[in-house]
């Protein structure tokens, strides 16, 4: 590596106390700017971009679909057209299918081959979305998993797995929680965490939108 | 794309197995589901094969994507709850008819 693809910008961390990946990625980037590939403004314009998108997105439609019984069944019956209609920009995604939690059904959302996930509406996996240790056990012992997340499922639910491996993108619609019938939809959306939305707990109880 | 299915060779409800093959490449059917007797549960539509497309390939002749269902206590051997389900997409071209 020569001393110019050593030269650290001023917001980044000495390429030394980088891990190899790290050091890797960024040795990539410096090729294909040196070779003008990529512009710098090209890097910013792609980050700015997977920043802007958030599970509060996630968070926006599921309320949505609270409130609004006809948009629940657009929902599930045409994603993609339902996010639009909020101004959610899905279009990147291939496929994209809507799995509605019930008393008698929950969904829990796993890619076992890498880490496929709604990028497009809900941004970037958690880590532990990507671990092996999720990605292993979340097929082989689901009500486990969600135990450590804290979700206790009983034995007259049905869990079902969803092992996103090609393309098609999946998004849990939990259900609401009781005693949010006054709730406004802003006030719900903030009850409906990243985590319900890959289905590994429920969305949190009424008395969080409080305080 | 992803919408046209009118060459699926399986439609919903119908028993399938996914082939036990073991060879190299960006292959997206999970290993622990080779072998395993499943039904359709959605006929997806079609997707270029990203087997081909792994390696710079054009993906066609876009290939049948189906959502397989499976009963966890059939994929696992130990598996506690009866009814918990497991459901992977899966290309056509990994699936045969199950009696």
């Amino acid at each position: 590596m020569s001393d110019a693809h050593e030269k650290v910008d001023a917001h980044e961390h000495p390429r030394h106390e980088l891990g190899y990946y790290a050091r890797r990625i960024y040795a990539i980037r410096d090729l294909l700017l040196e070779k003008k590939i990529l512009t710098r403004g090209d890097i910013q314009e792609q980050i700015d971009y997977q920043e802007q998108r958030s599970p509060a997105n996630g968070a926006r439609i599921v309320a949505r679909a609270w409130v609004d019984p006809a948009f629940k069944a657009r929902l599930i019956a045409d994603p993609k057209a339902a996010c639009a209609e909020m101004g959610i920009d899905a279009t990147s995604l291939n496929e994209f299918v809507v799995l509605e939690n019930t008393d008698k059904v929950r969904h829990i959302v796993v890619c076992t081959l890498c880490s496929c996930y709604p990028r497009p509406i809900l941004g970037r996996p958690p880590d532990w979305y990507k671990s092996l240790n999720y990605r292993s056990r979340a097929v082989s012992d689901p009500r486990g998993v969600m135990r450590e997340f804290g979700q206790q499922v009983g034995a007259d639910v049905e869990v079902r797995v969803h092992d996103s491996t090609a393309d098609m993108r999946y998004l849990v619609l939990p259900q609401r929680p009781r005693g949010t019938e006054r709730m406004s939809e802003a006030q719900l959306a903030r009850l409906v965490t990243r985590d319900s939305l890959i289905g590994v707990v429920d969305a949190l109880p009424a008395s969080a939108a409080r305080g | 794309m992803g919408r046209a299915v009118s060459a699926a060779r399986f439609k919903p409800g119908d028993r399938v197995l996914v082939k036990m093959e073991d060879r190299p490449g960006h292959i997206r059917t999970p290993w622990y589901v080779r072998g395993k007797r499943g039904w359709i549960e959605r006929v997806h539509g079609e997707f270029r094969n990203p087997e081909s497309l792994a390696y710079g390939g054009d993906g066609l002749p876009e290939r049948p994507l189906y959502l397989v269902g499976f009963e966890q206590s059939q994929v696992w051997r130990k598996y506690g709850a009866a009814r918990d389900k497991l459901f992977v997409d899966i290309y056509e071209h990994w699936l045969e008819p199950a009696k």
